[in-house]
């Protein structure tokens, strides 16, 4: 399954036009909103991870969104947990909606990269300060 | 005639290396599986363990004379404040104190850490100058090595027992049990349950005034009650309180402590901390010792208040297991909100377990309480005049 994350900065007049809509009907692509921020009238934000059986078919949809003016940039922030100070509390995973951070066997922390969406609620929850996000 | 042990055959046990040692997690298939009288016959000790966010610690430190000699009145450690109104060269640095250069990312905590991690830290210190003590500023850097005594002394650590938080409110609320989501977004908890060290003594008979303890690596004493010590805290019918029971002052030497046990927190928008890691040995005199220590977590509970209510007295919402909690998610009047710790019940058990290996390998022996805690009236609170 192609995969693809993007963050899409829309100019304030296309914030009201069902962009994502057409990435589903035309492009046929899965859309999951990792974050988004939008509010009319203004610039908005909206983080998507997008799949698809081929990743033609994501470029075509990317591709459509900047005829229309979205800018596209990859989704290149991610977490990064330095394992050998983490104590294995457990603080993270209050916060971990995605359920990328866990306590696993033996409750030690256990960080699934692939669940995680970047919410970064988990930097700050991290007593030990050992979270941090990496541009 | 039903058996007992005593301290005194169970240390010459020990020190003939015949001890039979288990942890407090270890017990409890064994007293499920055979009875408390079997196991009794068999178990001699158990050990207990905690590893947790404790803010009521500190340490007190004696760095020597200078020549001349200064009265220190004001004293930092790296920059974090320390109190010096005591003799001259004495100071005490709490865990909690912030850095005034680095707020709330570094603190007394830190330099503690930094100390048993063999660290130098800068020390400043400022008086007004004596005819005994006539100098009157002093900047250097000092280490664990260079002072004469260095030793935790923590007001109030291994809470029997504590609140699980939740958040009714809209918004997100950073606090000491963490970051607590809207709308009953979340629910953390902090003791390590079952194998928690009062509660596997909940009536206080063998943890006491006196009794040697494994205090973040290094040998400790418990040194009296803790603040807030809360014995009167409404019981299960076990005897084990449902919320913040009773407390323990510990005191142990920072020389002989290990980084692995002993870390800095900072809680977001909250302050800073210090993770403890506490081990207690628990004699089974007889076999009701047996039965208190063979709790498991379906056994204890612990109350639900709400957080998001900023008075002293926070609502409380209900009751859960300690095995509810541990299953990743408990239902509180019909909603299900998922659970989190924030004590690390990974480094409990290897505390648990070093301080077996420690006793099986004839390295530690353990005391009877010369004094018992106090079991008498709860905790007051603060009345402000008008």
């Amino acid at each position: 399954m192609a995969k693809k994350r993007v963050v899409l900065t829309f100019p304030p007049e296309l914030t009201e036009k069902p962009l994502t809509y057409h990435l589903v009907k035309d492009f046929d692509l899965a859309i999951n909103i990792l974050k988004a921020k939008i509010t009319p009238g203004e610039e908005g934000t909206l983080v998507l991870e997008l799949s698809n059986g081929s990743p033609q078919k994501i470029d075509e949809g990317l591709d459509f969104l900047v005829r229309h003016g979205v800018a596209i940039e990859p989704l290149s922030k991610r977490i990064s947990l330095q394992e050998e100070e983490c104590i294995h509390c457990g603080s993270c995973t209050a916060v971990c909606k995605s359920g990328a951070l866990s306590l696993g066997e033996e409750n030690r922390l256990v960080f699934d990269r692939d669940k995680c969406i970047v919410c970064e609620l988990c930097v700050t929850a991290c007593p030990m300060r050992v979270i941090k996000v990496i541009f | 005639m039903p058996m007992t042990k005593s301290y005194d055959e169970i240390n010459e046990k020990i020190k003939t290396g015949k001890v039979v040692v288990v942890t407090a997690e270890e017990i409890i298939p064994m007293v499920e599986a055979e009875g408390p009288a079997k196991v009794l016959e068999k178990v001699d000790l158990v050990t207990t363990a905690t590893f947790g966010p404790m803010c009521s610690s500190g340490a007190f430190l004696n760095f020597g004379h200078s020549d001349p000699p200064i009265r220190m009145t004001k004293v930092w450690l790296n920059d974090v404040p320390a109190y010096a109104g005591i003799a001259a060269v004495d100071a005490y640095i709490g865990a909690t104190e912030c850095s005034e250069t680095r707020g709330l990312e570094y603190g007394g905590a830190h330099v503690i850490e930094d100390l048993i991690s063999g660290k130098k830290v800068k020390l400043r210190a400022v008086s007004y100058g004596t005819d005994c003590y006539p100098k009157k500023e002093i900047e250097t850097n000092v280490g664990l090595e260079d002072l004469n005594q260095a030793y935790l002394f923590n007001p109030r650590n291994v809470y029997q027992n504590y609140a699980v938080a939740v958040n009714s409110s809209d918004r997100i609320f950073h606090t000491y049990m963490g970051t607590l989501l809207p709308h009953y977004g979340n629910a953390t908890y902090t003791t390590s349950g079952e194998l928690s060290p009062l509660l596997n003594d909940p009536h206080y008979r063998t943890i006491g005034i006196g009794t040697k303890i494994l205090l973040a690596g290094g040998e400790g004493y418990v040194a009296w009650e803790g603040t807030q010590h809360n014995p009167a805290q409404e019981r299960n019918e076990l005897g084990i309180p449902v919320s913040s029971g009773g407390t323990l002052a510990l005191i142990g030497d920072l020389r002989g402590m290990k980084r692995d046990y002993l870390r800095a927190a900072t809680y977001h928008k909250y302050g800073i901390s210090l993770f403890v890691g506490v081990g207690i040995p628990i004699p089974l005199l007889d076999e009701e010792m047996v039965r208190q220590v063979a709790v498991s977590n379906k056994e204890i509970s612990a109350t639900v208040y709400d957080y998001g209510v900023q008075r002293r007295s926070r609502p409380a919402l209900g009751r859960v297991t300690y095995a509810e909690l541990h299953s990743g998610e408990i239902c509180l009047n019909g909603k299900k909100i998922p659970t989190a710790p924030l004590s690390s019940l990974y480094k409990a058990r290897k505390i648990a377990t070093e301080l077996k290996e420690k006793i099986q390998n004839g390295q530690f022996t353990i005391t009877a309480p010369v004094a018992k805690l106090p079991y008498r009236d709860g905790v007051k609170p603060l009345r402000e005049e008008v």
